[in-house]
């Protein structure tokens, strides 16, 4: 067994076990904080892979940003001690079930499927100069349209949030 | 990073996908359902990047559809998170199953 393998698995072990006790933790701030695990744990997949520029992407945007937002809500909103209500037995049953047959349907499907084996080493260069050469290209294979349509989503969104938000004055209502 | 089959990656990413979307059928509070959306958003992610790595390995597609992604991932729960603290504030709470009027 070669080092990076057993890496693998013992990032895919953390990230599933992590992600499994997000969604099944009784409190909901254990909950934000298995979620901060298992976004770290995907990060940590990405450096694997070799992708730096995303993974730490993952850590400043999902980490630093949505698990921090998540928990200012979880403070606002409740009271973070008490336990979540259990979900109703049936609907735990029926999901899991569903849930199983779903991920073994896909299982079977990526078991009968033969990807074409490209294994180049090392090929593409994925610095970060690279990608936003291209990312802000005018040419074929530029990316710069969708850039400029997210910039603008993402002003949307911000304006969006702070109308949502917003405390009006109860004379208003 | 060879040695290990593109195969077994998809089974992880398919295997957090499902565990999200559990998540999101068993959970009734709106902040835990936002959670799950956001690991099924990761399932994908990691896809795109293990296809860009694995298949074709020359260019940067994945990358870009990742980073989007991610871009409007964070907008979805800035959006979703405004939507909640507006919700308790008219209803003091936050779970789905309370949230049964459409306008107030």
């Amino acid at each position: 067994m070669i080092a990076s393998v057993v890496v693998f698995y013992i990032l895919a072990a953390f990230i599933l076990v992590t992600g499994l006790l997000a969604v099944t933790s009784g409190k909901i701030f254990r909950s934000a904080i298995w979620l901060l695990f298992c976004l770290t744990g995907v990060a940590g997949l990405y450096f694997w892979l070799g992708m730096e520029f995303i993974a730490a992407v993952q850590v400043v945007v999902y980490v630093g940003g949505i698990v921090v937002l998540i928990i200012f809500s979880i403070f606002l909103t409740q009271q973070t001690g008490k336990e979540l209500p259990a979900p109703v037995r049936s609907r735990t049953l029926f999901s899991a079930l569903a849930v199983c047959l779903g991920f073994v349907l896909t299982c079977l499907l990526l078991h009968d499927h033969t990807f074409p084996d490209t294994r180049v080493q090392g090929a593409a260069d994925m610095g970060i100069a690279t990608i936003g050469a291209q990312l802000l290209s005018t040419s074929e294979h530029g990316y710069v349209l969708p850039f400029e349509v997210i910039s603008i989503l993402l002003l949307a969104a911000m304006i969006g949030c702070i109308v949502i938000a917003i405390k009006t004055k109860p004379e208003d209502k | 990073m060879n040695q290990v089959p593109l195969t077994h990656i998809l089974i992880v990413s398919a295997a957090l996908f499902f565990i999200g979307t559990y998540g999101l059928f068993t959970r009734r509070n709106m902040i835990t359902m936002l959670m799950s959306v956001e690991l099924i958003l990761n399932s994908v992610n990691i896809n795109f990047v293990a296809f860009n790595r694995y298949l074709y390995p020359e260019a940067l597609e994945g990358v870009f559809f990742s980073l989007f992604i991610i871009a409007i991932a964070a907008a979805e729960a800035a959006v979703a998170i405004a939507i909640i603290i507006n919700l308790y504030r008219n209803f003091h709470s936050i779970d789905v199953e309370d949230a049964d009027e459409l306008k107030f």
